[in-house]
């Protein structure tokens, strides 16, 4: 037997449990409750004003928390990963160590300060708690890129001329975009998909779109809410697009 | 001058981040119903935890329980099925190989909302009735790939004559496996359980789509539901506390471990 | 110790495909019990295969390999009484070095003291006694080196398999190594098969040397019939340095090429016979008497090698050869030159012109290598006729961009042939084309593909 033939167990479990899904959300989707092809269920989100604007919300929110997060997270990582600045693993583990604790767990402990603190629950609050959510989502890849990033290049760059604010600009910064990307995937699609957190951090004020996907399918509107869920397959879609290569992002998380 | 704004500005945002869960650690030790009032040193929320009534089924601590052993399943299922996928994959060409990494990453870029709603489609589907075995299999769906990412690169690294050298000293395929590639595959093996593991602990989503009505609670489901009646249980506060503890001190462990290692490799 | 007549190894007409591409192609080989036989060959040419078809590694798709006169096709490699030195070792890392020469001894279940007994027997034959408790990542390369072989010979192998063993290694190991892998193989008896690329370590080591090109043998013989009389211009090129030549075939012992006729010793080929010539570097001379001189020529460089100089010289009549001499002769000088008789090399030319395999598509177009290139309209031929194309080498149109050409390929081999390039060229598709020209290319280099439709002599191709 060849070993190529490894993957075949693998391969047979992913169709089943990961593409035959995926098809399902999408004949789902396409049929009303009797099983016949409609384009009601896309139909209907587009004229739904409250789904629409919570689309529009979950964007938002997902855009603005991305950003922050690059914001902040990049100047950690880097600082993490440059030996000059950061000697101490600790720092690291520490940084680390939130993506391991129950994020429900996390998201309850900052809503409860928020509440402590007597500051009302809403659109800022949201986005701070995504912030601390997922801030070491995106530190976590880019400082992975960036540590193992061979120090010859940067070296290469200055004795060609370049001062240490364009070796960072020229260099760094575009050999750790696969750092980058596997951050924004690790922390854009979670925050358009989330619900329970959504509904923690402002007190059931602003649902995101996963929020209306699970409203949907726990009250057994399973078409709308596949369609629903396909229309954010999309979104996946598109962005996984922009980051083209996925692979290497991928494997800057481990 | 640079370093000190450095280290500043990291030691800042380690301070924030980890505010809420030093405040939940220090009202753990009193017995205040809510966060904030302080009734007084106690262990009484710890005791809480470890005593009758919360030992009952349907309780926090069997939701412990649950995650824990949904988690260890789960992650061990994945070790070995990513880990022979891993070698398959590995051993794979052109582009079938980009077929199967492509069907890898799938799990990995999907959100939770979408793997939870599309596998409840599945199990609706094929006619299963959702529970216990249905949440495992769902964890396995997302946690294998992080085996298959992890045994990858130990695969790369190895010599690829290693399998062979041992078949021609005279091992049998399956001596060839256990004594030459397992070991050599295992800190690969061992981190991607590692991750698989952490995964299951902190799915909710998928968790609340595929476990069905029987009333099956994870540690998610059970702080989900307790926090939408109203307030948090006090002894959860108890609880994090301890789960943030291990946490850290396995974290450490493994740190010293790894710098002790590569130590004498140099 | 002699090898013997009696073969321990044959392989019968042995073919390997991987996928598409043909690796080995209807190899006939066999070695002698004792022997020291080496695969000789640039990488890709098939000589790894052959070693892993005879360790069991790989299957042949077609022919038969005999150990001692029996097939044993059906044979793991696990069961095969031969043991590998692996390239790059492939020593067990979570083994120390005890254990990884023991590995195949306590897989056969030998006692523990016979296992000892013999792993101190063998570390001592490759001098390295006090190392059984070393980690295998803490040792240098000639060390893991030592440490492979040992583990490999401690099973007592009918046969060493070694797989360029000495290629990771710097060039003072690698002489050692040379030294005390030939000395082993004396004390040892056994049959020793080597693979390398090296062709001075065969050169160094072998009883015999199989030089194998694209999947077939290209000759076999003992280092000195190899060296002396290679048989094609690619043994030629790949065994020392050497100037290839067109030439001709006068008559019998006599043979003319750089515009010039010598005297030579080969027969047999025909009166006025399109040849290959080789000459090594060594065999020109320089003479200062006008009555030995059959040529002369101006030095153009002059390098010193360590041993000898290395002069390139361009001959009255527009060639460049290049000549090895333990004195050094100035840039510029006029020199007179001899080759003796002995020292000439005439070899079969394999082809004079490319020939390929087409079909029209109309009047003036026809279809092969994968594309569809204009010609000279053709009477008497229809579309969909299958038909010969023929083209001269030096009528092939490379161009620097591969989409420019009708068709892309990569040059594959070159030869320098004293006043031009000689290229073999890959097609995308797989098909060879041999080019002459002027221009310089390095191996590797992508090309586009054109002909002049003028240069296409077509013909019917009978269906056969």
């Amino acid at each position: 037997m060849k070993r190529s033939h490894w993957s075949i167990p693998y391969v047979v479990f992913m169709a089943i449990f990961v593409v035959l899904p995926l098809i399902l959300v999408m004949v789902y989707a396409f049929q009303d409750g009797e099983g016949h092809f409609t384009l009601a269920n896309i139909t209907r989100f587009f004229s739904d004003s409250d789904a629409l604007g919570t689309f529009a919300v979950s964007l938002e929110v997902a855009i603005e928390n991305t950003l922050i997060c690059i914001l902040i997270g990049y100047p950690a990582a880097w600082i993490l990963a440059n030996k000059d600045l950061n000697r101490s693993a600790v720092t690291i583990i520490l940084f680390i160590m939130p993506m391991w604790i129950n994020a429900l767990m996390r998201t309850l402990a900052t809503a409860e300060i928020f509440n402590m603190l007597g500051i009302p629950l809403g659109k800022g609050t949201l986005l701070f708690g995504m912030v601390y959510d997922y801030l070491p989502f995106m530190i976590y890849p880019i400082y992975n890129v960036l540590v193992k990033l061979d120090r010859s290049y940067l070296e290469a760059a200055q004795d060609l001329g370049a001062t240490p604010w364009k070796v960072f600009w020229k260099v760094t910064v575009p050999l750790s975009m696969p750092g980058v990307t596997s951050g924004v995937l690790m922390v854009f699609m979670p925050t358009v998909s989330t619900f329970a957190i959504s509904e923690f951090l402002t007190n059931n004020k602003i649902k995101l779109f996963g929020t209306i996907i699970q409203e949907n399918i726990n009250s057994s509107m399973w078409n709308y809410g596949a369609a629903l869920a396909f229309i954010m397959l999309i979104i996946i879609g598109i962005t996984t697009l922009f980051s083209d290569d996925n692979e290497n992002a991928e494997e800057a998380l481990i | 001058m640079k370093k000190f704004f450095a280290q500043t500005y990291i030691w800042f945002l380690l301070a924030l981040l980890y505010a809420p869960l030093i405040l939940i650690a220090i009202f753990s030790f009193t017995e205040s119903r809510v966060l904030g009032s302080w009734t007084g040193f106690s262990t009484q929320l710890y005791a809480n935890l470890f005593s009758g009534e919360m030992q009952e089924s349907g309780s926090l601590l069997a939701a412990v329980k649950n995650t824990l052993l949904i988690a260890f399943i789960s992650a061990t299922v994945s070790m070995i099925l990513g880990t022979i996928a891993a070698v398959g994959i590995h051993n794979l060409q052109g582009r079938k190989k980009q077929a199967v990494s492509f069907l890898n990453n799938i799990p990995m870029i999907n959100p939770d909302v979408i793997t939870g709603v599309s596998l409840f489609l599945l199990f609706v589907f094929l006619h299963i009735s959702q529970g216990f075995l249905t949440v495992i299999l769902a964890h396995i769906s997302f946690g294998t790939p992080y085996v298959v990412l992890s045994v990858l690169p130990k695969l790369r690294q190895m010599n690829p004559n290693v399998y062979e050298a041992a078949l021609d000293l005279g091992a049998t395929p399956g001596q060839a496996l256990r004594k030459v590639l397992v070991p050599q595959l295992r800190p690969g093996m061992v981190s991607g359980f590692i991750l698989a593991f952490t995964m299951s602990l902190d799915d909710f989503a998928v968790t609340f789509f595929t476990r069905g009505t029987i009333g099956l609670e994870t540690l998610s489901t059970y702080i989900y539901a307790d926090a939408r009646k109203g307030g948090l249980t006090p002894e959860l506060r108890a609880l994090m506390t301890l789960i943030f503890l291990i946490i850290l001190i396995l974290l450490i462990i493994i740190n010293v471990r790894q710098a002790k290692m590569q130590k004498t490799n140099e | 110790m002699a090898a013997s007549e009696e073969h321990i190894i044959d392989l019968k007409h042995v073919s390997k495909r991987f996928g598409d591409k043909v690796v080995l192609d209807d190899i006939s080989l066999y070695i002698r019990k004792g022997e020291f036989v080496t695969l000789l060959g640039p990488s890709g040419c098939g000589k790894t295969t052959t070693l892993r078809l005879i360790s069991g590694f790989l299957a042949p798709d077609e022919g038969e390999i005999l150990l001692d006169g029996k097939d044993i096709s059906g044979i793991p490699p696990y069961k095969r009484p031969f043991n590998t030195v692996f390239q790059r070792y492939a020593l067990f890392p979570h083994l120390d070095v005890y254990e990884n020469i023991a590995f195949g001894l306590k897989l056969q279940k030998v006692p523990e003291d016979e296992i000892e007994k013999r792993v101190k027997r063998v570390l001592k034959l490759v001098s390295m006694s006090d190392y059984e408790d070393r980690d295998v990542d803490s040792l240098s390369g000639g060390q893991q080196q030592r440490v492979a072989i040992a583990r490999a010979l401690v099973n007592q192998p009918k046969i060493l398999l070694l797989d360029e063993p000495l290629a990771a290694l710097d060039l003072k190991m690698r002489k050692d190594m040379q030294i005390e892998l030939k000395e082993m193989h004396k004390k040892l008896g056994i049959t020793f098969i080597y693979v390398t690329h090296d062709q001075e370590e065969a050169l160094t080591l072998s009883d015999t040397i199989v030089v194998m090109n694209e999947g077939k043998i290209q000759q076999i013989g003992t280092p000195i019939d190899i060296y002396n009389e290679p048989v094609n211009c690619f043994v030629a090129d790949f065994i020392g340095e050497s100037n290839i030549l067109k030439g001709r075939m006068m008559r019998d012992r006599r043979v003319a090429f750089i515009k010039h006729e010598f005297d030579c010793v080969d027969e047999g080929f025909g009166e006025d016979v399109p040849v290959d010539v080789v000459v090594r570097p060594e065999d020109i001379y320089f003479t200062t008497d006008p009555a030995k001189c059959q040529f002369t020529a101006k030095v153009n460089s002059c390098i010193f090698k360590g041993v000898h100089y290395e002069m390139w010289v361009d001959t009255d009549t527009g060639y460049e050869l290049m000549i090895q001499d333990y004195d050094p002769y100035p840039v510029g000088t006029e020199v007179m030159l001899y080759i003796d008789p002995d020292d000439i090399q005439v070899m079969h030319k394999e082809r004079t012109r490319n020939v390929f395999e087409g079909e029209m598509v109309d009047e003036t177009h026809v279809e092969m290598l994968g594309g569809t290139f204009e010609c000279l309209p053709q009477e008497g031929l229809a579309a969909g006729d299958k038909v010969r194309v023929e083209t001269k080498f030096e009528h092939v149109d490379l161009l620097d961009h591969q989409e420019d050409g009708v068709i892309a390929g990569e040059v594959h081999f070159l030869l320098y042939k004293g006043d031009h390039y000689h290229l073999t060229i890959l097609t995308e598709n797989g098909d060879h084309l041999w080019v002459d020209t002027n221009d310089i290319w390095d191996k590797g280099d992508l090309v586009g593909i054109n002909f002049a439709p003028k240069d296409l002599k077509i013909s019917k191709r009978d269906e056969a």
